[in-house]
């Protein structure tokens, strides 16, 4: 079947499989495919009893839950575009993303909505709200409709069928100037994606698809849409459970998932910490993982533990959505000390590997990756000119430049190198270094900042660099509480270093060279 | 039996030594939150989690292990003294 809307996937599924449970949380508290169907059309009725149009984008403040879900549905059934943010980021990196893409509606936790009203009467934005008492199996938003119905039914309201161009989502990923940017995607982007997915990973109704990236996160566009489409279960993991290795793995294991994917961190936290030989993981069929590297020895280790299912690494920034793919052999040789690649294009996108003049090089020469073809982002909200320098220029066809140094091997596969630019990846999260030296900036004592990661097997520890007006050292603890209120918790230094002043380059810049040597 | 003041200071150690070399010791209080501020991250509480089960002989299931319990020496002191006393 090929995929065409998005939230016609629901649809289908629910008459195919109304009773079977679509979605399962952490808790255990579900609901089934044709109640989940009907949630989301009275958020469908609502939004557009609110005045939402076709075109129109549609905010959530949501922990990740069957209510958050059957939202998103909602959304896209009213023809608008969702626009998740974090909702443990502070409430200003939050505000300045929905102003920006100037969402017609907000659909909020009642915790969270006085810290962003606060943010947007600053601005005299104020988008509709419907504001939910909490989250969990549907029931606070059922409750929230229901507030609203009694005193303004929304009648019926038709689901559009959308043309694949028409946005479904917009994510916001850090951006090197300080502030977030919006990644815009169509139906058509996820689509094809999706549909691979089908062909390769074989799903069926029987599977148990693991939902641990958060809604912002683009690794969410595979466990929510393939395992609807179909008519599978996706079973829920809470934040707070998703970080602790130790618990995830006997949840896991209780859960019989069959399907399992994240971002490389917490498989290698598992894989250490996870006491994985009390548990029995035989149901477990296919693990995928994507958004970073995964350290080999970690990657060995799980495999030793689980070694029946197959592993997958995906690759792709969030413009493209997973364009390469690997699968991981049965037996990784021992002597192996480097990552696995990033391996081959999927079959609906072509790859280019360019020099820094944007001519292809030579097969199995060092260049940057670009690909081409219907995963292809539509471009950055309000950002023309950030969207034109995303592609090559002087090409006819849309070439996305992904900003990774690639290598083909002599079988085919890519091996990533490395970054063109200052972005890195941590847990999966892409971090813009430029972003965390502007909220460092704003602290009133720092005269210059400066933030380089250095990368080992463990992680991504992010160290920053910087001197202050009257060159006396802060307190590291008032730093990292300022970070944390200004940045998401994963973009926050791990470590500072306070220098008189920042080494200069011969044009006075700071020197990240010479930075680099003091890790 | 140890006291709370004194597990409180032996973990402000820990935390002092291992995650903020060279801060200032009065900086870090009883209260100061550290898993919500991005102080102590999720490798970082697990770690500590294994400091305070070796330092005490204490054990910590894995649901007690949450941000209720682990956000400030305080809470931590108050885990630790009433696995001492069960």
């Amino acid at each position: 079947m090929t995929t065409t809307a998005l939230h016609q996937l629901l649809d289908l599924s629910s008459s195919r499989f109304p009773s079977r449970i679509a979605i399962e949380e952490s808790g255990g508290d579900s609901i089934r495919y044709d109640e989940f169907t009907h949630l989301s059309d009275r958020v469908r009725d609502r939004l557009c009893r609110m005045g939402v149009e076709p075109g129109d984008r549609v905010g959530m403040c949501l922990r990740k839950s069957a209510d958050g879900i059957a939202c998103i549905f909602g959304i896209m059934k009213v023809g608008a575009a969702y626009v998740p943010v974090d909702p443990t980021a502070p409430a200003s990196r939050n505000a300045f993303i929905f102003q920006n893409c100037a969402v017609k509606a907000l659909i909020v936790e009642q915790r969270l909505e006085s810290g962003l009203r606060d943010q947007f009467g600053q601005f005299g934005f104020a988008p509709e709200l419907i504001v939910l008492d909490g989250v969990g199996a549907g029931v606070p938003l059922t409750a929230a409709l229901e507030r609203l119905d009694a005193v303004d039914p929304a009648p019926a309201a038709p689901s559009v069928s959308p043309d694949p161009s028409a946005l479904a989502y917009i994510l916001y990923t850090s951006g090197s100037t300080g502030q977030p940017k919006g990644v815009m995607l169509s139906h058509g982007n996820a689509a094809c994606f999706i549909d691979w997915c089908s062909e390769v990973f074989q799903p069926n109704e029987q599977d148990r698809f693991s939902s641990h990236a958060p809604f912002h996160f683009d690794l969410s566009v595979l466990d929510i849409y393939v395992a609807v489409k179909h008519g599978a279960t996706l079973v829920l993991v809470e934040e707070q459970l998703g970080k602790d290795p130790v618990r995830l793995a006997a949840w896991m294991a209780e859960k019989k998932l069959t399907i399992w994917y994240s971002a490389p961190s917490i498989l290698s936290l598992m894989a250490q910490f996870g006491k994985l030989e009390q548990n029995d993981y035989s149901s477990l069929r296919l693990v995928l993982f994507a958004g970073e590297v995964f350290p080999i020895k970690y990657l060995k280790l799980l495999k030793s533990s689980w070694p029946h299912p197959r592993y997958f690494n995906l690759y792709g920034p969030t413009e493209t959505n997973v364009c390469t793919f690997y699968e991981v052999p049965q037996r990784i040789p021992e002597s192996q000390t480097e990552p696995v690649p990033i391996g081959k294009a999927c079959p609906y996108c072509e790859p280019l590997v360019v020099n820094e003049v944007g001519n292809e090089v030579a097969r199995g020469a060092e260049g940057e990756l670009c690909i081409a073809g219907p995963s292809d982002m539509q471009g950055y909200w309000s950002l023309p000119e950030k969207t034109a320098n995303a592609f090559l220029p002087g090409h006819k066809r849309r070439w996305y430049r992904t900003g990774d140094i690639v290598r083909e091997l002599a079988d085919g596969n890519y091996k990533f190198l490395g970054r063109r630019d200052r972005m890195i990846k941590k847990r999966g999260y892409r971090i813009e270094l430029g972003e965390i030296e502007a909220a460092l900036y704003r602290y009133p004592a720092i005269k210059e900042a400066a933030v380089l990661a250095f990368p080992d097997d463990d992680g991504v520890p992010i160290k920053a660099f910087a001197s202050t007006r009257d060159g006396s050292k802060l307190s590291i603890i008032e730093l990292k509480k300022f970070c944390s209120e200004n940045l998401p918790l994963y973009m926050v230094p791990d470590h500072f270093c306070f220098l008189e002043s920042l080494p200069k380059t011969s044009t006075d810049k700071i020197d990240y060279q010479s930075l680099k040597q003091m890790r | 039996m140890v006291s709370e003041q004194e597990i409180k200071e032996t973990v402000k150690n820990f935390i002092l030594k291992e995650y903020l070399p060279g801060e200032d010791p009065a900086a870090l209080t009883d209260t100061t939150p550290l898993m919500t501020t991005g102080i102590l991250d999720s490798i970082a509480v697990l770690k500590v989690v294994n400091f305070l089960e070796s330092e005490f002989g204490i054990t910590i299931e894995p649901h007690e292990a949450v941000v209720e319990n682990l956000n400030t020496l305080l809470d931590m002191a108050q885990l630790v003294s009433s696995k001492k006393a069960a």
